[in-house]
């Protein structure tokens, strides 16, 4: 069985995806584990997940059919904008 | 070997030795292990017992004014004091390979639980900190015997190496001890391959290990 393990590097970071191992039970994937991503000190945390368990989002994202960048950040720029409020605010303390 | 009672270096040595040369044999599976994840965790186990017999070593350096190296390698093969059941080589035979590193594992665990309770301070220490590592060998021993016995084939070709390698586990400790591995391994206890005499396998074992140093006497590496 294929297990995927996140590992935390450091007490308060978040667990990321180490790698992924092949064992033929939990116990045997936890000692490898230990093995591969524990021997050197170099997690604090593991977490073995079997990759069965794993469920994957098709297509993960939010369909965007209709025109909607205003509601991003990236949708306008303000640039143009900062630049006129910078020169009423200039003129004002003129 | 003297009639004498054996001196606390001799004692050291006769554990340092099991150390070296199991971990030399379990070594022997590097790179041909039956799967990859296997072959990098008993190499590792493999590794880490001999770090222990360089542990062990440099203690009984100290009190015999050598080098861990020159303990390590340098000895004839009749002087070695290893226990006879280190020295058989299993290769191909994972079986037998799982029965001895169980055992093993089982009688250094009560060895070592004995040795924390040394008189002498720096023994009782080192016992300590090894044991911190054994830990992880003995789990990973029980882990592959329960494996071995979940299935009828693994647990029949498991029971009969153990059972061909019992009297050979017996000769790794001395008195009481032997009782409790008994007890722990739950067989009784039979007349015991004793440390002192080798088999043939050690001289082949022994020229691998020492040929590089051999090689260049004196050198400095």
């Amino acid at each position: 069985m294929i297990y995927e393990v996140f590992r935390q590097e450091r007490e308060g970071q978040p667990l990321q995806h180490g790698g992924s191992l092949e064992a033929p039970n939990a116990a045997f994937a936890e000692a490898y584990a230990r093995e591969f991503y524990g021997r050197r000190n170099e997690s604090t945390t593991l977490w073995i997940i079997p990759r069965d368990a794993v469920a994957e989002v098709e297509e993960p994202y939010v369909a965007d059919v209709f025109d909607r960048d205003y509601r991003r950040v990236d949708g306008y720029s303000i640039k143009v904008k900062l630049k006129e409020a910078r020169e009423r605010a200039g003129a004002l303390a003129d | 070997m003297s009639a004498q009672a054996p001196s606390r270096t001799d004692l050291l040595l006769a554990i340092a030795d099991d150390e070296l040369v199991v971990g030399w044999r379990n070594s022997e599976w590097t790179g041909i292990a039956p799967f990859l994840e296997e072959d990098v965790a008993f190499s590792s186990i493999a590794q880490g017992e001999i770090g222990h017999a360089r542990a062990f070593y440099e203690l009984a350096a100290t009190e015999l004014g050598t080098t861990a190296d020159a303990l390590a390698f340098d000895r004839r093969p009749d002087e070695y004091r290893c226990a006879p059941l280190v020295e058989l080589r299993f290769v191909p035979d994972w079986a037998r390979t799982i029965a001895r590193h169980y055992l093993y594992e089982t009688a250094d665990a009560i060895r070592i639980a004995g040795l924390k309770e040394s008189e002498w301070d720096e023994l009782a220490g080192l016992a300590a900190k090894v044991e911190r590592e054994e830990v992880y060998h003995l789990m990973h021993a029980q882990m592959w015997a329960d494996r071995l016995a979940a299935s009828t084939d693994g647990r029949r070709r498991f029971d009969e190496a153990v059972t061909e390698l019992w009297p050979y586990a017996l000769g790794l400790l001395e008195g009481e001890e032997r009782e409790r591995l008994a007890e722990t391994v739950g067989r009784e206890p039979v007349d015991a391959v004793e440390r002192g005499a080798h088999t043939d396998e050690l001289v082949p074992l022994w020229d691998e290990m020492t040929m590089v140093r051999r090689s260049a006497p004196g050198a400095e590496w």
